[in-house]
C-alpha cells in the first residue's frame, strides 16, 4: 500500500489526516500578524497623536486661555473670539442646511420620478459634490459670496453658507435614509384616509424620521467645525478687536486660529496652538456623543 | 330589459341557475347565516355604490384584471374571492384610487362612484378617499398614541367638533373602545394584531366614509381576532358598504352578501395571464349552486 | 334600471365633481425642488467660476502671457500662457520676474500624494483583510470605532502633528537636521497617509464584504487555507472595489490642504526628494488668499487657475472610481 494515494480497498489507517506542512502554518500566521498590525499601526498614530497634542498643550489651557483675544504677545494669547466665532459659524451652518437638505432628501424621496433624467442626475451631483476638495468650497465662497454675486463680504455669513455647502452631502444622504426607513404602509394608511402627499410628509413622515435626520445634521456640524481650508479664502482674520456678534461680523474660528498659531515661529504659540485642538476635540467628542446618544435611544425600530 | 347577470364568461349566459327559493334558504340554515343576511331579492332593485364597465387594469402594459363588470350596492358586503394573482386587490384599490401612487398603473373602463365618474378628470383623488376609506391586509397603525391615530384623520380633514367626542365614537363603532378607554394615551404599537387592525378600522370610521374597503384585513390575524372583526363587519353594513377581499371562502360565505368570483386566464392575444370575474353573484348561490364550472370547482376546493 | 344615488353622498360631504386645485401642495413641491435644484446649482456655480476665471481672466492677461502689465494680448499669445502654464517648470506668480509655469505644483502634489498612498493602501487594504476575513466580531466592534475615529480627526490637527511631532521627533532623529529640513514632503505625506486610511479601509471593506460567502466556502471545501482564499479568491473578486477604494485615496490625498501647508512648505520646488520642502496646488491656493486680493489682480486669477486644474484632477478620479463602485454593486447585487 503506497502512502502516497490511497485508492479505493486502502484501510482505515492510512485515512488519518496529516497536520498541515509547517511552511504553511508559518506563512498563514506571518500573514495574519501583518494584517492585526495594519490596525495596530494607526490606533499607535491616533495614539501618539493624542498623547502629543494633549502633552503640548494642556499646560496652556486655562479659564484665560478661553476668555482672552489673540495677541501678538504669545502668552497673552486666547481664544475667545475664536469660540465665538464657531458658534456662529454653527448657527448660520444650521439655519441653511436643514431646511435645505432635509427638503432636498424629501423631493428626492417623495416627490421625485426616478424614471426622469433630471432626477437621477440630481443624485449622482450629489455624490460628485461630496467629493470636491474643501478648498475649491472656499474658492466658490470667494467667488460667489465674499465677492461676485451676492458680495457679502468676509462675514459669518459668507463662511456658514460655504461651510454648509461643503457639508450639505452629509445631511441629505442621512436625511433621505431615515425617510426611506419610515415603511410604505404608514404612508398608505395616511393617504387611504384621505391626507394630502404633504399632510403624509409633514404629519408622519417627517416625524419618524428625525432622529436619523438630528444625527446626520450632527455630524455634518462636526466636521464643519474643523474646516479650515475654506475659511483661508473667504476672509477669516487672525487678530481680531471683538467677538463676532451675528451674521454679520468679521470673525475668527478655531480650526482658523490654530493654523494661525502655527505659522508664528515661537515655541510658545505652538502650545497655544495645541490647547485650542484640545478644545476642537472635546467639542467634537461631545457632539458626536450625543449623536450616538440620540441616535441609541430615540430610533425607531419599525 | 332585464339585465343578465354581469358575469364575464360567454358561456354562463345560457345557464342562469335556478332562482332562490324558500327551500333553498331552509337547506343553508341559520348556522352557516349567523349573522342573519336578508335574502337577495332580484340585484337590479337595489341602490348601488359602484358601477363597474369594462374595468381593465395594466401595470406598465401589462394588464393586471381584465373587462370587469359587476355593481356594488350600498349597506351589502360584497367579496371578492380568487385564487392568488387574479388582481383581486388591484381592483379593490381602483376603487379609492390608490393605484394613483403607483405611477406604471393605469386604468381603462368606467368606475361610477353614486353615479360619478370616479376617474373623470376633475375627480381629485384626495377627496375620494375621505368617503371611501380602506383597510390593508397587515395593520397599519401609526407609531402614535391610540387617540392620536384615530384623531389624525378628522384633523386632517378639518372636521369640526369635539375631538374626544369623535374619537370615542369611532372606537365604540370599530368594538374596540372596552379595551383602549383606559390607554388612549399610549403607544398604539403595544396592542395585539387583532386589536390594531380594529383600531385601523376605527381609524378609517372616524372620517365619516360611506364605503370601506377591505384588503384581506384578517389573514395576518389568529382566527379569536378573526371572528371578532367578521362580526363587526356585519355590524357595520348597517351604516356603511362594505368590499371585501378575501383568500378565506368560508369568510366570504360567513360575511357577504354578493360574491365575485375572479381567476386568471390567459387574454386574447394568448400573451399574458391576466385576472377576469367569472361569476359575480349572490354569495348563497355562488357557494351552493355556482353557475360556472370553474367557479364551482374554486369553492369545493378542487382547485385553488 | 335602478341607478345609484347622485346627489349628495353620505356625511354631508359635496360630490365629487367640485375638486379645487391644491394650490399649498404644488407651492410646496416647488420649493422643495427648488432646494434640490440647489446643488445642480453650487455645481455649475463651481465649474462656471473656475472656468471664466481661468480661461476667461487668466489666460487672457497680458502678465500671464508674459508680454508685462501693459502689453498687448492675442490668441498667439493666449496659446502660448496655455503652453507656459502646464508645462513651465518655474512657479513664481508673485515674484518677480513673474512665471506661471504649474509643473511645480503638480510635482509637490504627486510627490506627497504617492508618499500617502505608500502608507494608505497597503495599511488600508491590510486592516480591510484583516477586519473582513480574520477579525472576531468582538475585536471587530473594537476596532471598527477607531478606524472611525481616525476617519473624523480634522485635518488641522494632522498638519500640527506633522509639523511639531513627525518632523522632529522622527525625521530629523532618523536622518539628522541637515538633510531634513522643518518643511518636508515626506513627514505631510505620511500623515497624510494616515488621514486617507480609514477612506481606503472602508471602501475595500464594503467590496471585500460584498463578496458571496459561497465563493470563499468553494475554497475552503478544496483544502485551501485561509491565506490562500483571501488572497486568491476574495481579493481578486473584490478588485474593482479595491481599485475604487485607491483611486478615492488619490482624490483625497489629492485634494487635502491643511496638512501639507503646515507641514510640507509654501515654497515651489519641483522635486523628487521627499526630504524636501514642496508647495502643493492646495498649498498654494490656501497660502495666497491672506488679507483682501484686488479682484481684477493677476494674484487672484491665479488662485482659480489652479483650482481649475486641481478640481479637474480630483473630478476625473472620482468619476473613475465611482465607474469601479459601480461595477462591483453591479457584480454581487
Amino acid at each position: 500500500m503506497s502512502a502516497a494515494s490511497p485508492g479505493f480497498g486502502t484501510t482505515t489507517a492510512h485515512r488519518r489526516v496529516p497536520p498541515a506542512p509547517r511552511g504553511e502554518r508559518v506563512r498563514n500566521v506571518v500573514f495574519e500578524i501583518l494584517l492585526a498590525l495594519c490596525l495596530v499601526l494607526a490606533c499607535l498614530l491616533l495614539g501618539t497623536l493624542l498623547v502629543d497634542v494633549i502633552s503640548d498643550g494642556a499646560g496652556s489651557l486655562s479659564w484665560d486661555f478661553l476668555t482672552r483675544p489673540p495677541s501678538a504677545l504669545p502668552t497673552l494669547a486666547g481664544l475667545e473670539p475664536a469660540i465665538f466665532g464657531t458658534l456662529w459659524l454653527v448657527i448660520t451652518c444650521v439655519a441653511f442646511i436643514v431646511p435645505v437638505g432635509v427638503g432636498t432628501a424629501i423631493y428626492l424621496e417623495e416627490y421625485a420620478d426616478r424614471t426622469r433624467w433630471w432626477n437621477r442626475l440630481i443624485e449622482v451631483n450629489i455624490q460628485n459634490l461630496a467629493a470636491v476638495p474643501s478648498i475649491v468650497y472656499g474658492i466658490f465662497g470667494l467667488a460667489f459670496l465674499y465677492r461676485g454675486g451676492l458680495d457679502l463680504g468676509p462675514v459669518i455669513l459668507t463662511g456658514g453658507l460655504t461651510l454648509g455647502l461643503l457639508v450639505l452631502p452629509v445631511v441629505i444622504v442621512t436625511a433621505r435614509e431615515a425617510i426611506r426607513a419610515v415603511p410604505p404602509s404608514i404612508r398608505e394608511g395616511a393617504m387611504a384616509l384621505g391626507a394630502t402627499r404633504w399632510q403624509t410628509i409633514w404629519r408622519q413622515v417627517l416625524p419618524g424620521s428625525i432622529s436619523g435626520v438630528a444625527t446626520g445634521t450632527i455630524l455634518a456640524l462636526s466636521r464643519a467645525i474643523g474646516e479650515t481650508a475654506p475659511l483661508l479664502l473667504i476672509g477669516a482674520v487672525v487678530f481680531i478687536t471683538e467677538n463676532p456678534s451675528g451674521p454679520d461680523s468679521r470673525y475668527t474660528a478655531i480650526p482658523f486660529q490654530i493654523f494661525a498659531w502655527l505659522r508664528f515661529p515661537q515655541e510658545e504659540f505652538k502650545n497655544k496652538a495645541a490647547a485650542a485642538i484640545i478644545v476642537l476635540m472635546v467639542v467634537l467628542i461631545a457632539m458626536n456623543s450625543i449623536a450616538i446618544w440620540l441616535r441609541n435611544r430615540y430610533q425607531r425600530k419599525w | 330589459m332585464a339585465r343578465e347577470d354581469r358575469t364575464a364568461s360567454p358561456a354562463n349566459a345560457a345557464q342562469p341557475g335556478p332562482a332562490p327559493s324558500p327551500a333553498h334558504d331552509a337547506l343553508l340554515g341559520a348556522a352557516e347565516r349567523p349573522h342573519g343576511g336578508h335574502r337577495i331579492a332580484h340585484p337590479e332593485d337595489r341602490p348601488w355604490v359602484f358601477d363597474l364597465r369594462d374595468v381593465t387594469v395594466t401595470y406598465a402594459g401589462v394588464p393586471a384584471v381584465r373587462h370587469v363588470n359587476f355593481r356594488i350596492h350600498e349597506h351589502e358586503v360584497t367579496a371578492l374571492i380568487g385564487p392568488s394573482g387574479c388582481g383581486k386587490s388591484t381592483l379593490l384599490r381602483c376603487l379609492n384610487r390608490m393605484n394613483d401612487l403607483i405611477p406604471t398603473a393605469s386604468v381603462e373602463g368606467e368606475i361610477s362612484y353614486h353615479g360619478q365618474n370616479l376617474y373623470a378628470k376633475q375627480v381629485d383623488a384626495v377627496e375620494v378617499r375621505k368617503r371611501i376609506g380602506m383597510v390593508f391586509q397587515k395593520p397599519n397603525p401609526f407609531p402614535k398614541s391610540v387617540y392620536d391615530n384615530i384623531a389624525f384623520g378628522p384633523r386632517v380633514l378639518g372636521m369640526k367638533g369635539d375631538m374626544d367626542e369623535i374619537v370615542e365614537q369611532a372606537l365604540r363603532r370599530g368594538a374596540v373602545w372596552d379595551e383602549v378607554k383606559d390607554r388612549l394615551k399610549d403607544n398604539a404599537f403595544g396592542m395585539s394584531g387583532g386589536q390594531q387592525q380594529r383600531l385601523c378600522i376605527a381609524r378609517a370610521l372616524a372620517v365619516a366614509p360611506d364605503v370601506i374597503l377591505m384588503d384581506e384585513p384578517c389573514s395576518a390575524l389568529d382566527p379569536i381576532s378573526t371572528g371578532r372583526i367578521e362580526d363587526l363587519i356585519a355590524e357595520l353594513k348597517s351604516d356603511y358598504s362594505i368590499v371585501i377581499v378575501t383568500h378565506n371562502m368560508q369568510q366570504a360565505a360567513r360575511v357577504s352578501d354578493m360574491t365575485a368570483f375572479f381567476t386568471v386566464e390567459l387574454d386574447e392575444s394568448e400573451k399574458h395571464r391576466s385576472g377576469r370575474v367569472i361569476e359575480f353573484d349572490a354569495t348563497d348561490k355562488i357557494f351552493t349552486n355556482p353557475a360556472d364550472p370553474r367557479t364551482e370547482a374554486y369553492v369545493t376546493g378542487k382547485v385553488g | 334600471m335602478a341607478a345609484g344615488t347622485a346627489s349628495a353622498t353620505p356625511g354631508g360631504r359635496p360630490p365629487l365633481g367640485a375638486a379645487r386645485r391644491r394650490w399649498g401642495e404644488d407651492v410646496i413641491r416647488a420649493l422643495l425642488f427648488l432646494a434640490a435644484m440647489l446643488s445642480i446649482l453650487t455645481t455649475i456655480g463651481i465649474v462656471v467660476a473656475l472656468a471664466v476665471e481661468t480661461f476667461g481672466e487668466f489666460f487672457a492677461d497680458p502678465i500671464v502671457q508674459g508680454k508685462g502689465a501693459d502689453g498687448a494680448t492675442s490668441i498667439g499669445g493666449y496659446l502660448n500662457g496655455i503652453a507656459d502654464f502646464v508645462f513651465g517648470t518655474d512657479w513664481s506668480p508673485n515674484i518677480r520676474p513673474l512665471s506661471f509655469g504649474v509643473l511645480p505644483l503638480v510635482a509637490g502634489t504627486l510627490l506627497t500624494t504617492v508618499i500617502a498612498l505608500i502608507v494608505a493602501v497597503p495599511l488600508g487594504l491590510g486592516a480591510a483583510i484583516y477586519l473582513s476575513e480574520y477579525a472576531d466580531p468582538r475585536v471587530r466592534k473594537v476596532l471598527k470605532p477607531i478606524l472611525e475615529l481616525l476617519a473624523g480627526v480634522p485635518t488641522i490637527v494632522f498638519g500640527y502633528f506633522a509639523l511639531t511631532f513627525v518632523t522632529p521627533v522622527i525625521l530629523q532623529a532618523i536622518f539628522g537636521q541637515e538633510d531634513v529640513g522643518s518643511f518636508n514632503a515626506l513627514s505631510g505625506g505620511l500623515v497624510m497617509g494616515f488621514m486617507v486610511l480609514p477612506t481606503v479601509a472602508s471602501v475595500s471593506e464594503d467590496a471585500l464584504s460584498a463578496v458571496p460567502g459561497a465563493l470563499r466556502e468553494g475554497a475552503y471545501g478544496l483544502g485551501a487555507s485561509k491565506l490562500k482564499v483571501s488572497t486568491r479568491i476574495v481579493v481578486p473578486a473584490a478588485l474593482s472595489g479595491i481599485v475604487a477604494a485607491f483611486v478615492l485615496g488619490i482624490s483625497r490625498a489629492i485634494g487635502e490642504t491643511m496638512i501639507v501647508l503646515l507641514a510640507s512648505g509654501a515654497q515651489p520646488n519641483l522635486t523628487f526628494n521627499p526630504l524636501e520642502a514642496v508647495e502643493t496646488m492646495t498649498a498654494f491656493i490656501g497660502q495666497q488668499a491672506t488679507g483682501d486680493i484686488p479682484v481684477d489682480s493677476v494674484r487672484y486669477k491665479t488662485i482659480f487657475a489652479v483650482g481649475a486644474l486641481l478640481f479637474l484632477m480630483t473630478f476625473v478620479m472620482n468619476a473613475i472610481s465611482i465607474r469601479f463602485v459601480r461595477r462591483y454593486r453591479e457584480v454581487y447585487e
